[in-house]
């Protein structure tokens, strides 16, 4: 019974960003501008400071970002769903808080898993390779883990706001801060000790870390550190999220 | 009427939100297979009551049986007896009609075989059979309100709560909707709960009315009794000698905001 209440609420979310084709579109452009112009602007200063392509380097971290950002948003999204949306419709089914939370948010992180896929075959349509397909599903794997991880962030963060009001709050103080401290558009050697700091505090650098390293076979952490504190993050997050999301009033 | 059970009871119910008394010290029953209706001005403490009768709020005090059972206490077995439209929108727009009804089965556990039959006979009391494969984003006003009740009577329940169903709706839809109700009130002996604006269509649907204003119940009676006790000619003259013609302030809450800003989204 329970699986069947989250397949259903996850096939929900699978069929609606089907369907939803414009709004595919539409997430895609910004990471493409990302990927497109840092990835050719940059790289003739990027191969000048011996650092090989730029656009092999950036690539995983725009997935990175798309997987964030989707996620993100499907964990908000809740705000608005939750007054004028399906929400309510499953808060007074007869069926545990905690199974709608997990259908909700494997459903979304499925959703932001397929839209770092999307930016994954732009990017290889764009110029960008991969240094062995074997490591593709690890790839997957790490794109799953940011994904989960931030959904609950965002669920966690939405169960708590009333309102649209604190949205840009957490978009300026959070949701950039998580993508630019995240090694994303930069290495991760040689900086300033407080930024090393920084970037090391950051969840998403790991996750970053572990793309480049199953995408370009590059690695600043490491494969097994990047797995522990997603894995950690992420289990972290999910309780925190169903904990907060199962004290929700309407 | 009075061999038949209670199917809503509520003994000094209220309900306060720090300072601001929402429901204060309420008792009413409604019994089974009635229709009754809470009139109120804004923020008269209509919305707050179904909430508390429907799980999702916790009474500060008093107490509450919907069909013999606690909300608080038994929120599972509560839930699966009653059905509710809210008075903001609840479908998923990206679904058609029958999957919106399809998840509303899912999430009730109700068995494949019989679920099939029931969305058939619902989806052609509302009239909206022949356009099941469409995505509820292009239905109008009128045909998401009807698809909402439509799927809050999937399940069987026993109590239907609707929160203001007619808002915004022009009035053919609205004696259209009122009629349907009435026939499944009248078919399956689902007991009605609701809350409205138009005294009119009270009067005609309901067999009682309960006027609350400022969190407390001021009258209640069938609509004619209410009419001979102020000496008036409608349920809306007899609804203002109550409540006095004053206009209520209501603060612009958060949700508030949202709304307004929901209505110019969909205007477009």
């Amino acid at each position: 019974m329970a699986m069947n209440v989250i397949y259903v609420l996850w096939l929900r979310q699978l069929k609606r960003f089907v369907r939803a084709r414009s709004r595919i579109v539409a997430s895609v452009g910004q990471p493409l501008l990302y990927l497109l112009a840092l990835g050719y602007g940059l790289g003739p200063v990027f191969q000048k400071a011996g650092m090989g392509s730029y656009l092999q380097f950036i690539a995983p971290g725009v997935i990175a970002m798309t997987v964030l950002f989707t996620s993100i948003f499907s964990g908000i999204e809740l705000i608005w769903d939750r007054q004028f949306g399906f929400l309510k419709e499953t808060l007074v089914a007869p069926v545990p808080r905690l199974w709608i939370m997990v259908g909700r948010t494997f459903g979304g992180a499925t959703v932001a898993v397929l839209q770092g896929i999307v930016l994954l075959a732009i990017g290889l349509a764009a110029g960008f390779r991969v240094h062995d397909t074997l490591s593709l599903p690890l790839a997957l794997l790490f794109m799953a883990l940011i994904a989960l991880m931030f959904t609950a962030l965002g669920t966690a963060i939405a169960s708590v706001l009333s309102d649209f009001q604190g949205f840009q709050f957490v978009m300026n103080l959070l949701v950039m801060p998580l993508f630019f401290l995240s090694g994303a558009i930069f290495p991760l050697s040689n900086l300033p000790k407080a930024l090393t700091i920084l970037t090391s505090l950051d969840p998403l650098s790991y996750g970053v870390d572990g793309l480049r390293y199953s995408l370009i076979g590059a690695a600043h952490f490491g494969l097994t550190t990047d797995l522990a504190v997603l894995s950690i993050g992420a289990a972290l997050l999910l309780f925190l999220a169903s904990s907060l999301f199962s004290r929700i009033q309407l | 009427m009075h061999n038949k059970a209670d199917m809503i009871k509520v003994e000094h119910l209220t309900k306060t939100f720090g300072q601001f008394v929402a429901v204060s010290d309420i008792s009413f029953e409604i019994k089974q297979g009635e229709i009754a209706a809470f009139l109120g001005p804004n923020g008269a403490g209509k919305t707050t009551t179904i909430k508390m009768l429907t799980t999702l709020l916790r009474p500060t005090s008093g107490k509450v049986e919907l069909d013999g059972l606690n909300p608080e206490r038994q929120p599972g077995e509560v839930r699966k007896r009653f059905g509710i439209v809210f008075q903001d929108p609840s479908l998923d727009d990206e679904l058609t009609a029958q999957e919106n009804m399809e998840i509303h089965a899912a999430l009730y556990h109700i068995p494949r075989r019989d679920c099939a039959v029931r969305i058939e006979k619902l989806l052609k009391l509302f009239e909206l059979w022949d356009r099941r494969k469409e995505p509820a984003k292009r239905f109008s006003g009128g045909m998401r309100r009807r698809l909402e009740i439509a799927r809050a009577l999937l399940h069987s329940p026993r109590v239907l709560f609707l929160d203001e169903p007619t808002l915004g709706l022009d009035p053919q839809t609205r004696n259209q909707l009122w009629n349907q109700v009435r026939k499944l009130n009248e078919e399956e002996g689902v007991t009605v709960f609701l809350t409205t604006h138009y005294m009119e269509e009270a009067e005609r649907v309901a067999h009682r009315v309960c006027i609350i204003d400022h969190g407390r119940i001021i009258a209640e009676g069938s609509p004619n009794e209410l009419k001979q006790q102020t000496g008036s000619q409608t349920l809306e003259q007899a609804f203002l000698a109550l409540t006095g013609s004053s206009i209520r302030q209501e603060e612009a809450s958060s949700v508030e905001q949202m709304r307004n800003f929901a209505r110019a989204w969909r205007r477009r």
